[in-house]
Formats: structure tokens, sequence, C-alpha cells
């Protein structure tokens, strides 16, 4: 007997790996390279996968050495189940970790960036919340307002102006990224996510909203975290790109 | 234990649905019959996806189509996806849900292939257990679809259209005769695609698939098609879909392109072409075809 998992996929994974014996062509004759039509598909598969998920990364290494890299995870890293719009969870680590790659400092972030993209095309959708909305609470009430962000929305870190990197990646006509680091934000209003670098105190502000914290209590959080921090700047900035919804009040 | 009185798939040509051909095909005054979507691209929470499923589900019939749930694979089925697909399912009540006879999942790793199964009596009693899972989860009757086949397992004891109707007969499934899969099956394993088709259980068929492949050749230099969904259907495989419109009647064909997508207007001609196949079923096999399954939708 042929087993599937015992000779088929350890010749599937590997192609070191002997072609199992009970497998032939219509002739009889054994299977040889025809079982190599699996091994391509699967593999041709994934790197397509990352290729889709990664267009950036993709831009800043260049067609060939993406699909160099990309075989290697794909090699390492079968797809956890089957729903590929997830597949490549584990690529930023796998990039920061290749050697040859380090005078790119910032790809794992870019990659990363990537994935909040994604995560956030296929994320829940909401009701956002409206200015009205909010003018609508009384002033005594507004510091006690429980606030959420949507579910589609991404709080990232990086050392480097990702924001601008990725842009550039994707459009070499646009101005050359510069700067430091950035606190991002990717939010979804309606379909398409967009990745926004944040003023001063906005990431902390926003970080605390999804803890749980209310209105006051994240501006206050905010501010301790950068005094600069302008409370109806960053509000109207959520407000305007539709990143809040109705928070459920703390017991 | 499931409904088997839902509406069925028009015996209309459709198309396998791509995101990118959206407006061309709601501003198309004359589209195709139906669109069919592959299931695991509709799994996420929300967003410009699910919203675009809703919305040409109010204007086609739509068909979900799995390729992850690994229904020939030696361990249980999935419980996560299978609620996936029950879910999916429950809000979008498609005409018709179907997967194939394959494996692709092993101890959570996917392998993003539908890779092939030895044809024993073990496999059967397997495979007629995750469909008997399957039907009952979801509350109706699924379509099983032939693969396409690069090599054959010594062990198999089982011919593929006896194999597939010894399932339908034991878990009351319908089959998807994908033709493409015939031609390209019978090519590189040396059969008759005729005869295949000959010998095929028509009156299960609830759904007809057609597809281009490719052209390679193996180590002895003979033929070997890909199954690539990547380009027009090859002249005889539109030949082998008259033979077997002209035995088993009037059927749902579905045009699958999935790869090199082209403009919408190139696929839909491709569907015309079916279009003109389903008009060309001549008249004395369509009087004893199984009307059911040629009744217009709604």
């Amino acid at each position: 007997m042929t087993g599937l998992i015992t000779e088929f996929l350890p010749a599937l994974r590997d192609p070191a790996h002997p072609v199992p014996a009970g497998l032939h062509d219509g002739a009889g004759r054994p299977a040889g390279r025809r079982f190599n039509v699996y091994r391509n598909n699967v593999l041709v598969s994934l790197i397509e996968a990352l290729e889709t998920g990664f267009p950036a990364i993709r831009s800043l290494l260049g067609a060939q050495n993406f699909r160099n890299i990309a075989r290697g995870y794909a090699t390492e890293n079968p797809p956890e189940g089957p729903l590929m719009i997830r597949y490549g969870q584990h690529f930023p680590d796998w990039v920061a970790a290749i050697v040859a790659l380090a005078h790119i400092p910032y790809l794992p972030d870019v990659a990363r960036l990537e994935l909040a993209l994604r995560a956030s095309y296929h994320a829940a959708d909401h009701t956002a919340l409206t200015a009205e909305d909010l003018s609508a609470v009384s002033q005594d009430d507004v510091e006690r307002t429980p606030l959420a962000l949507a579910p589609s929305v991404h709080l990232m870190r990086s050392a480097w102006p990702v924001v601008e990197i990725r842009r550039f990646a994707l459009d070499p006509s646009t101005a050359k990224p510069k700067g430091g680091a950035q606190e991002v934000a990717v939010i979804r209003p309606d379909f398409d996510p967009v990745a926004h670098a944040l003023p001063a105190g906005g990431f902390a502000f926003m970080a605390a909203l999804r803890d749980g914290q209310p209105l006051g209590q994240a501006a206050d959080t905010a501010t301790d975290a950068a005094p600069q921090f302008d409370l109806g700047e960053v509000l109207a900035f959520l407000l305007s790109h539709r990143a809040l919804t109705k928070g459920t009040p703390r017991q | 234990m499931f409904d088997t009185h839902q509406t069925p798939l028009p015996a209309l040509p459709g198309v396998g649905y791509k995101p990118q051909h959206y407006t061309a095909l709601v501003d198309d005054p004359t589209p195709v019959g139906w669109l069919e979507i592959h299931a695991e691209n509709y799994m996420g929470a929300g967003g410009r996806p699910i919203a675009q499923l809703r919305e040409l589900s109010k204007r086609f019939p739509v068909s979900v189509h799995g390729v992850g749930l690994s229904i020939g694979g030696e361990a249980r089925l999935d419980p996560d996806h299978l609620d996936r697909l029950r879910t999916l399912c429950n809000w979008l009540n498609p005409y018709s849900f179907s997967e194939h006879l394959a494996w692709s999942t092993h101890d959570s790793a996917f392998f993003n292939d539908l890779l092939p199964l030895p044809y024993t009596n073990a496999t059967l009693a397997r495979v007629c257990a995750h469909i008997d899972e399957v039907q009952t989860c979801l509350g109706r009757r699924m379509l099983l679809e032939n693969p396409s086949s690069y090599l054959a397992f010594s062990d198999s004891t089982w011919d593929e259209p006896d194999f597939l109707r010894e399932i339908t007969r034991r878990t009351g499934c319908g089959l998807l005769l994908d033709v493409n899969n015939v031609f390209v099956s019978a090519t590189n394993l040396g059969f008759s695609p005729r005869g295949y088709i000959d010998a095929f259980p028509l009156e299960a068929v609830g759904e007809i698939h057609l597809g281009g492949h490719d052209d390679d050749t193996d180590d002895q230099g003979a033929p070997l098609l890909i199954d690539s969904h990547g380009r027009e259907v090859a002249d005889p495989v539109w030949a082998l879909l008259d033979h077997t419109l002209a035995l088993a009647g009037p059927r749902p064909v579905l045009v699958e392109w999935d790869t090199d997508v082209p403009d919408w207007f190139v696929l839909r001609d491709e569907a015309a072409r079916a279009a003109d196949a389903l008009a060309a079923i001549p008249d004395a096999q369509e009087m004893s075809v199984n009307r059911d399954s040629a009744r217009l939708a709604r």
C-alpha cells in the first residue's frame, strides 16, 4: 500500500526524497517526473500567494530574489489551514532572519505593514462613529465616553518611515522616503485600508482606546506619552477616516 | 438528513467569478447565467469580498466551490473549516456546494493543491464518511468533482467512474463532472475520454466544469497535460462537452479561468461557446433527460 502520509507526503515536501514506488503512469511504468507536477503545483501556488500578499517586499528585493526567498519560506512553512487569505503570517520574521538581507533592515517592518493591510482588508465591517454622535454626548459625559477602534484598525511601531518606504516601493515616481521612526495606523474607512503615520501621542491614544480606556483617560495616557498630544487634531483625524465605533461602557 | 429539494443551478453557462471582473460583470447587459466562487476566498470577517459577494448573489445564482476541505484525507475533517463552510452557506444560501475527490491537509499543514487518492475500499469508506459529515453539517446535498490525474496508484481496485458511482449510491451526493479533467486524465493515463464519459453516472451530474490546460511531457516524452486553468478551453475538450451533453442533456456548464485571468469579455466569450454547445444538444436526446436538472431556476 502506498501510504498518503507515510510515503506521498514526505516525497511531496522534499524533492530529494524518492517518488513512492506504488505510483505509475498509464502503462505501469514508474511515475517519475509526473510526481513533480504535484510538487510544482504546491510550491508555485504558495510562492504566488506570497507575491500577491507582499508586493512591496517583492519590489524592494526584485522579482527573482523574492521568488528565491519565498520558495524557502513556502518549503519550511506550509499554510496552517486552507485559508490562503491568511498565508504568510511568519514571513516578516523569516525575512528578518536572513543574514544576506541585514543591509535592508526595514524589510521586516514593511512586511508587517503589508500583513496588517491584508488583515484589515478582510476584517469585520463596522458602523463608524461620527462627529455628530460625539457632539450629542453632553460635556459632562464626554470624558467617560467609551470609544472603540474599528475591527479593521491595526497599529504598529517602526524604527523606519515604513509608510513612505512602502509607498515608494510600489510607486518609485513618488518622493523618496525620509525621516526616522514612525507610529502607524492602518485604517479602513469602507473597503480600502490605508496606512497613516500618526502624530505625536496618536499611537498611545489609540492603543489606550483599544485597551478599553474611556476618552478622557485615553487622552491622559496619550499626553503622558507625548506632551504635545493634541486631542482635537487626533479625534478629527480618526472621525474623518471612520476609525472609531461606539465602545461598551466598563462595568 | 439533508434537503434534496434545493433550487438547482440553471442549465446555462456560468463562469468562475474573479474580483477584477466585478465592474465589467455588473455593467454587462448580457452577462452569464450564474457564478461560482471559491469558498475559501470568502471566509474573512467582512470587507469588499463579502460585500461584493452579497451584491452578486442578488443578481446571479451563485455556486460555492470548496478547494480546501480535504475530503479524501486520512485524518478527520477540520471542524473549524466545516464551521466556516456552514457559516458561508447559511448566509449566502448558494444554489450548489461542491468539493473535490482529493486530499490536501495533514496535521494542520495545508498543501495548496488537489492531491490524488488510491481507489480502494478503504478510501471509499473514508470519502463516504466524510461526505456524510459534510452533508449533515451543511444540511444540503453536495456535488463531488472528478480529479485531473498525472499518475495512478498500483493499489487502486476501482475505475474512477465506478468509484464515483458507488460514492453517490452510498451517500446520495451528486457529481460535478469536469470534462477538462477527464480529457487531461485520459491523455495522461492513456484511456479513452469518451469511454470514461460513457461509463460515468451521468444521472448524478449536477454541474459540468470546463477549463484550459497546458502541454508538457513525461520522462518518456509522452504528452503530460497540466490542469492549469490559465487559458482557453481546448478544442478536443469542447468536443468532449458536446459528447457529454448529447448523453446527459442540458446541465449547468461552468468555465474556469484562475491564472493569467483575461479581460471579462474573453471569459464571457468562452461562456458563450458553452451556450452554443447547450443550444446544439440533439432534440431526441433532450427528450430523455431528467427535466429537473434542466429546469431554470426561479
